[in-house]
């Protein structure tokens, strides 16, 4: 096992983010404000009308509703990856700032960790901002839907980590696009986002369970339509063991690159 | 028991088959300035790196304040401030968040933390760019930025990466003198610089580096005088038989081309007989500088 060096201390990598997140907050909050809207109109309004009701957990719901827990969750696999791939990697090879940090009493561990929080909590902002719009729709189901913040905790660090990985491994910036197209636009369009996993052919569905952002579609639309499920529960289940190894791969990773 | 701030003994660390540090061993007692001289790839900043913790070593022991480095590194660190030869402010934040920022890494509480900032604020002439964002900031500026957040945690051992790098001579030596004051503070200061001048004006004792190991060690004065003596002679365009004279009497010289230097110890007699004999114009005895033992200990060839 990999001993883990950290104390409270992480807080403080978490803070440094969260106060430049705050100088920004401004446009911060548009993406999470506006794409539901813009999603919820074009597909749901536009496409809806087309689709009419789907059966979910045997009983019907409507495209919209079916959909905006699929945007809640696509939105927290996007900042989360987003934040600890282009943003950490920025902090780390461009501004110095890890290097910058490791001088002080701070360790390797509590740098990572913090920037592994602090990508799971911008899913968490995220998804309180979306739960904003996507309530005035009318499409949650409270009180069972502010579980979604949990959730997008669990479904963040499983991001976080997954793009914290990658960052320790790429070796230009633009390499990001590697598993951008080949690991989160699939999982943005298959992963029971848009349509039903169960409409895609036999194989397809087997490559779908296996990816986590199918189990945090599920998971939300479990939480947001208020209709428990097994589904969900193995959901998390799905997230924690996917936590329980993308971290510390992370952390392995992040000292092999920065320590030399 | 010891006093020294800094103890290392045969600190050892390869990258691969390249050896950056073969065996380094020096000390550094309390409030004095040591500088770390080398050229480029000499191993001057993997030591100081292996210093504060950044780059783990092969071998060799490390103590710092007395403490094993190994054990109590976070109380070392809590001990040390760092400037890095990178210029690392967060470009994010203004000049006082850089400062309050890096003090909370350091738990400081927030009534320290006001009074430092002001402190340093004053004590680098940043007083009324608080609010500037780090991208507004010259070199200069952004060098002594780099120096306060270094202080925030009122440091016991300041640890300076080639700190005027690339500034101006007006900022390096406002830089210099805040350097003196916090030397006459009392506080202990490791250096590495390219810069003889300034390692000739700041430092107490010093060592020249070159392929991972220590060649000389000692005060620049002394150095100097041990290795060279107090001056030497330059001579520009030199003639073909100086050249012959010196190789036939074994004078020891160094060969540029378009000048000669000659280390001819108290040189004043050997001055005088090249004056009036060899080349009566062009010929100059002046005092040795770092300089002179520097490229003496460590070539002239270029090393990148």
């Amino acid at each position: 096992m990999m001993e883990l060096q950290v104390s409270r201390r992480l807080l403080r990598v978490w803070q440094r983010n969260l106060l430049v997140y705050r100088k920004t907050w401004k446009i911060a909050f548009v993406p999470p404000l506006t794409e539901p809207l813009f999603y919820l109109t074009a597909f749901g309004v536009g496409l809806g009308g087309m689709v009419g009701t789907l059966a979910y957990g045997g009983s019907p719901v409507g495209y919209t509703a079916f959909i905006a827990p699929g945007m809640l969750a696509i939105n927290i696999m996007q900042s989360a990856f987003f934040e600890n791939t282009y943003a950490s990697f920025v902090r780390m090879y461009y501004q110095r700032t890890f290097d910058a940090m490791l001088a002080t009493p701070l360790t390797i561990d509590e740098v990572i960790t913090g920037e592994i929080l602090w990508g799971a909590s911008k899913a968490v902002i995220g998804t309180v901002l979306m739960m904003a719009v996507v309530s005035l729709f009318g499409l949650l189901s409270y009180p069972y839907a502010l579980l979604l913040l949990p959730a997008a905790f669990l479904g963040g660090l499983a991001f976080a980590s997954a793009g914290m990985v990658c960052t320790a491994i790429v070796p230009t910036i633009e390499t990001f696009n590697l598993p951008i197209f080949l690991f989160i636009t699939p999982m943005f369009l298959f992963s029971g986002t848009f349509f039903p996993v169960t409409n895609l052919p036999g194989w397809a569905q087997v490559v779908a369970r296996a990816l986590p952002l199918t189990h945090l579609v599920e998971l939300c639309r479990s939480l947001a339509l208020g209709r428990p499920s097994i589904g969900a529960l193995a959901a998390v289940a799905y997230l924690a063991v996917w936590n329980v190894v993308a971290f510390p791969l992370a952390l392995r990773g992040m000292r092999r690159r920065l320590v030399r | 028991m010891s006093s020294a701030v800094i103890e290392t003994d045969n600190l050892r660390k390869s990258y691969g088959s390249f050896t950056a540090v073969n065996g380094v061993s020096f000390s550094v007692q309390p409030g004095e300035c040591f500088g770390l001289l080398g050229p480029n790839g000499a191993g001057k900043t993997t030591t100081i790196r292996m210093l504060y913790g950044f780059t783990p070593r092969d071998s060799g022991s490390l103590r710092l304040f007395g403490l094993d480095c190994d054990g109590a590194w976070r109380l070392i660190k809590d001990r040390i401030g760092v400037c890095q030869q990178d210029n690392n402010l967060d470009p994010d934040l203004t000049v006082r968040e850089n400062l309050e920022v890096f003090a909370a890494y350091f738990n400081l509480s927030k009534a320290t933390v006001r009074e430092r900032v002001a402190n340093l604020l004053r004590f680098t002439a940043l007083e009324g760019r608080e609010q500037s964002g780090v991208r507004d900031l010259s070199g200069g500026l952004m060098r002594r930025l780099v120096l306060a957040r270094a202080l925030i945690n009122d440091p016991q051992l300041l640890i300076l990466d080639e700190p005027t790098t690339g500034l101006d001579p007006q900022s390096r030596h406002q830089l210099w003198s805040r350097l003196e004051e916090l030397k006459a503070q009392g506080l202990t200061i490791l250096l590495t610089t390219h810069y003889m001048d300034e390692a000739q004006r700041l430092c107490d004792r010093l060592v020249i580096m070159d392929q991972g190991q220590i060649l000389v060690e000692g005060a620049p004065r002394e150095l100097i005088r041990r290795h060279l003596g107090d001056s030497v002679i330059e001579v520009v365009a030199p003639c073909a038989d100086l050249r012959r004279m010196l190789v036939e009497r074994g004078l020891p010289h160094e060969d540029l081309g378009q000048r000669l230097v000659i280390y001819s110890g108290n040189g004043d007699d050997l001055y005088r007989e090249l004056v009036a004999e060899h080349c009566r114009e062009g010929c100059m005895l002046r005092p040795a500088t770092l300089e002179d033992l520097f490229l003496r200990l460590t070539g002239r060839e270029l090393r990148e």
